[in-house]
């Protein structure tokens, strides 16, 4: 499982060009030849485990933050946009990596630097090494995707590195589909695009499917490090259920279903109440006429950063409590 | 002097007041197209149908509304009270000249005089503190000319010096204007020339009109912001007046579909098109919703670089306007 994750949160995919992504976990997909596998107009990918029974999409992001090129000046340094929600106090002389493997380093002009206040992004820019526009624009144009680049730490029970939201999920989604499922639900394994610049694929991709229950397999934030804001939800303590975002509320009957599922089976949960931040559910759950939908989060530390860290007890005890949920008789709960 | 043009961008369209608008466009292309349609929210749907015989769905759109004012209360004095409709820079505002409701009542934005302030130059007043004087000095008699909910546009007049074109509402008339003539010539694939209602205020109308065409292929025909301006420092200048069609890689609401985009670049290299790319990440258009429709939709965005717009003066050049149309009126015929 850490190779699976280390492998995904190494390729880099920022929004709208999550193809890299998609074509590794298409690859581990096919290891299962039940599966139906397509991909959509908005990229996503979509694999499908046919059954009689109620239809489930369960639903992770390929998608991760990034920079796109607006400029490439005479010295060769590249100014850019931020593409989802950077902090920019954590990307200053830190790498990045293009989809095509160009590596550089974000600047900053040293007479804007100031170490009291966070810098805007208009004041930095990447140096990818060119000597000139001329050296710079045979790696790069105008419009080129850039994510962070980051070493993979392990630390045993926990991890850290970029991308864990949402590689996670999709490693998760992975191991799942791959997984003997028992019962005749009909289940969409869905990895989707843009997420992360306003849950842009998961849209499509519910639309498409028309599901009667939806899980989406994200990261949320934890209340554990020294002066947290006030959140009950640590690492290592069960995969997070969640109540509430501020995106969505989740009904009642999704909640008590997935409390049931993990007391049932003896697994251990946290309950989550995000104040700042949602996911795909939120697109998904005002879909058409409305899907029942909730979220399963992993705990996770310094989220949208190179250092984005998870506990693996969270990410095993996540796919026991989604494999018990797609393996119920929704047909019974009236789903 | 292009006539269409003038009528185009003269006439008042403020966001949810789009029906002028739609009646020139009405007008325009009925003789071309085999249907005509206004759906609920008000977007006008003109149907022509390909002389091919595998054909798409493609749909083009562009939005009738344009950025303006609403009048919201009436002072005893007769002064109008407004609001903005859709982002305008309030520094534009004070002393520039308005028309007032459907009968265009001439106004002007007033703030008092530079005599009556004291050392409040470097003050930039609210929108609150702004009225419109119609030149009444009782609200009774203002009353009778003009009443609350009475929308206000720019009065600015379109002027034409060789290739520049001077006008106000280029965002989006041009876009009206490009769908009116693609639409007079013969397509082998079914085209909707969508006219959406309320951009400005929040992309509302055009998913609306998106989930009923189900098109295959979008293309958004906008007026676009140019950044020709000085400079200080060695930064992004793009897009510029003259230099051709601007192409969207990405924005606030949407990226381009990769294929798609590739398709049209590559169409304007062999057509020796004139193309530049927007800036990426900033503005939004009705793109950000049609894309996102149903199961999704492949969707680009071309648009005609213009200065200063959403202001009561906006500079761009035919030629610009032209190539955004020969791009388009390529595109759709390439698609295999």
């Amino acid at each position: 499982m850490k190779q699976l994750i280390r492998a995904l949160t190494e390729i880099i995919g920022p929004s709208s060009h999550e193809e890299l992504v998609a074509d590794y976990i298409e690859k581990a997909l096919k290891k299962n030849k039940k599966l139906e596998i397509k991909r959509d107009v908005m990229g996503n990918l979509i694999a499908r485990r046919k059954g009689s029974g109620k239809k489930i999409m369960l639903a992770a992001h390929m998608d991760e933050i990034g920079f796109m090129v607006k400029h490439i000046d005479k010295n060769g340094y590249l100014r850019f946009a931020v593409v989802g929600g950077i902090f920019n106090h954590n990307i200053i002389e830190n790498h990045v990596k293009f989809t095509n493997n160009v590596e550089g380093v974000i600047g900053i002009e040293p007479k804007s630097f100031n170490w009291k206040e966070i810098p805007s992004g208009e004041k930095m820019f990447i140096d990818i090494g060119a000597k000139s526009k001329a050296e710079a624009e045979k790696l790069v144009s105008i419009g080129s995707l850039a994510g962070m680049k980051a070493t993979f730490v392990d630390m045993g029970k926990r991890i850290s590195t970029k991308t864990l939201d949402d590689r996670i999920g999709c490693a998760m989604l992975i191991e799942l589909a791959l997984q003997e499922i028992k019962g005749n639900n009909d289940i969409y394994f869905v990895f989707t695009t843009q997420e992360e610049v306003g849950l842009r694929g998961a849209k499509t991709s519910a639309f498409g499917i028309s599901p009667d229950f939806a899980v989406a397999i994200d990261v949320t934030d934890t209340g554990d490090v020294p002066e947290s804001h006030i959140m009950e939800v640590s690492l290592g303590k069960g995969p997070a259920i969640k109540v509430m975002d501020s995106g969505m509320v989740v009904r009642k009957p999704v909640i008590d279903f997935m409390k049931e599922t993990a007391e049932k089976n003896k697994i251990p949960y946290q309950l989550e109440i995000l104040t700042a931040g949602s996911t795909d559910a939120m697109a998904i759950q005002t879909n058409r006429d409305g899907v029942l939908a909730g979220v399963v989060s992993i705990p996770t530390r310094y989220i949208h950063s190179q250092a984005e860290m998870c506990d693996m007890d969270d990410v095993e005890n996540g796919i026991k409590l989604i494999k018990a949920m797609i393996e119920t008789d929704l047909k019974k709960k009236g789903f | 002097m292009n006539t269409l043009l003038k009528k185009l961008t003269e006439i008042h369209g403020v966001s949810g007041n789009e029906d002028s608008v739609r009646e020139i466009i009405i007008e325009e292309v009925k003789p071309f197209c085999d249907t005509l349609r206004i759906d609920k929210m008000g977007n006008l749907i003109a149907f022509k149908k390909g002389t091919g015989k595998d054909r798409k769905r493609i749909m083009l759109g562009a939005h009738m509304d344009e950025v303006g004012f609403m009048v919201k209360s009436i002072d005893d004095n007769g002064a109008l009270k407004f609001m903005t409709a859709g982002s305008i820079d309030r520094r534009v505002l004070i002393g520039k000249r308005v028309l007032v409701g459907k009968d265009r009542i001439p106004g002007a934005i007033a703030y008092k005089a530079v005599h009556n302030q004291k050392g409040e130059y470097d003050v930039l007043p609210k929108v609150e503190q702004l009225s419109i004087d119609i030149g009444f000095s009782d609200k009774k008699e203002a009353e009778k000319a003009v009443s609350v909910g009475d929308y206000v546009i720019f009065d600015t007049e379109y002027e034409e010096r060789g290739d520049i074109l001077k006008g106000k509402a280029f965002d989006d008339r041009f876009g009206c204007y490009a769908i009116i003539e693609i639409m007079k010539s013969k397509h082998k694939h079914d085209i909707y020339g969508a006219f959406f209602v309320q951009e400005e205020v929040g992309l509302r109308g055009s998913s609306a009109s998106t989930y009923s065409i189900k098109p295959d292929y979008a293309i958004v025909l906008e007026g676009t912001s140019a950044a020709d301006m000085p400079h200080e420092k060695d930064e992004a200048d793009f897009p510029q007046m003259q230099k051709g069609v601007v192409v969207t890689i990405s924005d606030r609401t949407f990226f381009a579909n990769k294929e798609f985009l590739a398709f049209v670049i590559k169409t304007a290299k062999e057509n020796k098109i004139k193309m530049q790319f927007k800036q990426p990440m900033i503005g939004g258009t009705d793109a950000g919703m049609i894309h996102k429709t149903k199961t999704g939709v492949k969707t680009m965005v071309f648009a005609v670089p213009s200065r200063y717009i959403h202001s009561p003066v906006c500079y761009a050049s035919m030629s610009d306007l032209e190539s955004m149309i020969e791009l388009a009126k390529k595109t759709i015929n390439n698609i295999k």
